[in-house]
């Protein structure tokens, strides 16, 4: 930390890695941290934070969702830009935390405050600028979450940075507005409509024959991987910072690890 | 009409999903309606503009609602109608089973009307002894096969043409030969139908606006049965929701040009007529009487409520055709006159949540219903406000309120956090699943029955870092 004290000084960049990403794909975490410092800032990891609240919010949980949105405004509070590899996080952040504090007089400043400097990953790097320097001799079709072009308004952005990357043909899918069915608890209460509307968006997924499957959810990227390695089809799902960062070799999601 | 039992959706949804031809249905549905809103949309410049005005206009309009109703009153009293105040659905079918009886009447020509059926005229009016023929295509298409809407524009859509066939070739008798192509079909219901018309004594409409200045109800139809319902049985009732008032013509025409093509994709409907008052002594045609049927049923209330922003709802159906859960189970599944997310907000209002306490749950909060909602109603949020209430009045599953109970007791405590995170991380690797899925996992029942889950790939971020990995 204290050698950074320059970048903090007017410009200082953290990352919010999300619960996610820290349990399920640490490598996406690595590589937004990756991806920044490829944009010339040294990003911080708060180590105050632990998730975003989602969950308690999408629930009806106000109180707990609040109490955790506070310890998240006050972990980020010394930083001037929080970037977030997701965009339902980014949502929940940006859209949702000013109207959880509506009309506290206290909070609710604090929390328009913090979610007016939050970046999703891909939003920060277009605006930014990365100097991308990788290639993948490949081809891959992209999940657009719900959430990501609804809340966040990122469509172009991960698709523009995916542009960057050597030999990479994108193909879109039939339907890259239609929902995956994960919704958070939404796929575990029910099951049935969920599995439905992942099928549906993996006949997609497979009607463009590409190797990769890569979005910037990692909700939405376990529902579908999940999906896929049931049905046993076989496609690398992953996100767009690991492709970004040149990660592209290792497993995708839900594909066995190498053993060591 | 309701289905008031807890387990019901769930039980209705997973037999929606096994139902082939219903899937077929909602496939030919889902790929049409979208198609044609998302053209007619991008053929109009400023119809994001025309959103912002359409939704302002019904917030001024219900931020006056009774003096505008009084308006409308006094203009319809004017013309020489009777407006009639209905609290309920039981006094809405009181009210017009008593103007039915009045007027002597035996058959009953009647439009489609989604408070109709919210209020359940069909069952009152039948109940008192009145035959009543639906006379709008698929509405005629359910009423033949003893079914509720499945749609609020396009009642019959969970039908398919075989399946019409079928019904008609049954109820029909008196026709030769069973017919099959679409055309045919029309040909014949409207044979059917045209009969009715004249013979009918009363004839009942629902209205899509209400117009104070004129004392006026707008209707959109593209078949033009709701002309002939209103003009050519002696007496002509409308019933309208009180919410369905705006000021003047100029309002009228700012909701129109969002109406139909958020529906159906269309510019404007074949048919947008205006009834107002019984047949003057100069007109050649019309009805005797004119009577109008102010519903309330809840929605006064709704006003006062934190829910009340759904009362700008015009009844397109755009929530419900864009709506992933609709598409894949379709309309019946709700238990509901309203599916789709609409139906979602109002059905926990008009019957109790208790009842209805998964139609908000049922969602992925996706947001593409209030993407294309022609009055941005922010439906998802809406639906979060459910949940709310469902979760302070523990509604809501017991099993997923201590779940998040702990889980946001540790999401607070990141010593706590941490510690757990890193040995969930370890035993989903290295006890469940060391071939980068799980199969099978007690308490994850719900996600693994049609997923694997996917294994951490590494240990957990914080781990890693702390242990000083940085790239």
């Amino acid at each position: 930390m204290k050698s950074q004290i320059h970048s903090e000084s007017n410009d200082s960049v953290a990352l919010f890695v999300t619960c996610l990403v820290d349990m399920f794909r640490s490598s996406v975490g690595f590589a937004s941290l990756r991806l920044l410092r490829q944009a010339g800032v040294t990003p911080q990891v708060p180590t105050g934070q632990t998730c975003c609240g989602q969950p308690a919010f999408n629930h009806g949980d106000q109180r707990t969702a609040r109490a955790i949105a506070r310890r998240v405004i006050d972990a980020f509070e010394p930083f001037t830009q929080v970037v977030v590899p997701s965009g339902s996080c980014g949502g929940m952040l940006r859209l949702h935390y000013p109207a959880l504090f509506a009309g506290d007089a206290h909070w609710a400043p604090r929390a328009r405050r913090f979610a007016a400097k939050v970046w999703e990953l891909s939003e920060w790097l277009c605006e930014h600028g990365v100097a991308l320097n990788v290639a993948l001799p490949s081809c891959a079709t992209y999940h657009h979450s719900c959430s990501a072009q609804r809340e966040m308004q990122v469509f172009r952005q991960p698709l523009d940075l995916l542009a960057q990357v050597r030999d990479l043909e994108m193909k879109p899918l039939d339907a890259p507005e239609a929902c995956c069915g994960f919704g958070g608890a939404f796929c575990v209460k029910y099951p049935e409509i969920s599995g439905r509307l992942v099928s549906d968006k993996l006949a997609d997924v497979a009607r463009q024959h590409t190797e990769y499957l890569i979005g910037g959810d990692l909700g939405c990227l376990l529902n579908i991987a999940g999906r896929a390695s049931r049905l046993g089809q076989t496609i690398k799902v992953m996100h767009y910072a690991e492709i970004l960062a040149g990660m592209a070799d290792a497993p995708g999601i839900a594909q066995p690890r190498p053993t060591t | 009409m309701i289905r008031r039992s807890p387990q019901a959706f769930k039980q209705a949804a997973g037999a929606a999903l096994q139902d082939v031809t219903l899937q077929q249905a909602l496939h030919r549905a889902r790929t049409g309606f979208v198609a044609k809103r998302a053209e007619a949309v991008q053929a109009c410049p400023d119809f994001e503009a025309w959103r912002d005005r359409a939704r302002d206009v019904k917030d001024a309009a219900l931020a006056n609602l009774d003096p505008l109703l009084a308006t409308f009153e006094a203009a319809v009293r004017r013309r020489g109608g009777r407006v009639h105040h209905a609290a309920d659905a039981k006094a809405a079918c009181q009210a017009i089973v008593a103007i039915c009886r009045e007027a002597d009447a035996r058959l009953i020509a009647k439009g489609k009307s989604m408070v109709g059926e919210e209020v359940g005229l069909n069952e009152a009016l039948a109940a008192a002894g009145f035959e009543v023929i639906e006379t709008d295509l698929g509405e005629y298409v359910i009423q033949l096969a003893d079914e509720p809407p499945s749609h609020i524009i396009a009642p019959a859509v969970h039908k398919t043409r075989r399946q019409i066939a079928d019904l008609f070739a049954r109820h029909h008798t008196g026709l030769t030969g069973r017919r099959s192509e679409v055309g045919d079909l029309v040909d014949e219901a409207r044979q059917v139908l045209r009969a009715v018309f004249p013979a009918a004594d009363v004839g009942i409409t629902g209205a899509n606006l209400l117009i104070a200045e004129t004392g006026a109800g707008m209707l959109v139809t593209n078949e033009g049965n709701g002309d002939l319902c209103s003009s050519l049985p002696r007496v002509h009732i409308m019933i309208a929701g009180i919410e369905k008032v705006v000021p003047s013509m100029a309002e009228a025409a700012d909701i129109l040009q969002v109406l139909s093509r958020s529906a159906t994709g269309q510019p404007i409907t074949c048919y947008t007529s205006f009834y107002a008052g019984p047949k003057r002594a100069e007109d050649c045609e019309g009805p005797e009487q004119f009577h109008v049927v102010l519903v309330d049923n809840g929605r006064r209330a709704l006003l006062n409520s934190e829910f009340r922003d759904i009362l700008r709802c015009l009844r397109c159906g755009a929530c419900m055709n864009h709506c992933a859960v609709y598409q894949s189970i379709g309309g019946h599944a709700y238990g509901s006159v309203y599916a789709g997310p609409v139906g979602a907000v109002l059905t926990p209002w008009m019957y109790g949540p208790a009842v209805a306490a998964d139609l908000p749950q049922a969602c992925t909060l996706n947001g593409h219903c209030a993407d294309v909602c022609p009055v941005r109603i922010p439906l998802p949020d809406l639906l979060r406000k459910w949940r709310n209430r469902l979760h302070e009045n523990a509604v809501s599953a017991a099993a997923d309120r201590y779940g998040l109970a702990v889980f946001g007791w540790l999401a607070r405590r990141v010593r706590a956090y941490r510690f757990c995170t890193r040995i969930g991380s370890w035993l989903l690797r290295n006890v469940f699943g060391r071939r980068g899925v799980i199969t099978r996992l007690p308490g994850a029942v719900g996600w693994v029955a049609h997923r694997d889950l996917p294994t951490p790939n590494e240990r957990t971020f914080f781990t890693q870092y702390r242990a000083g990995r940085r790239s």
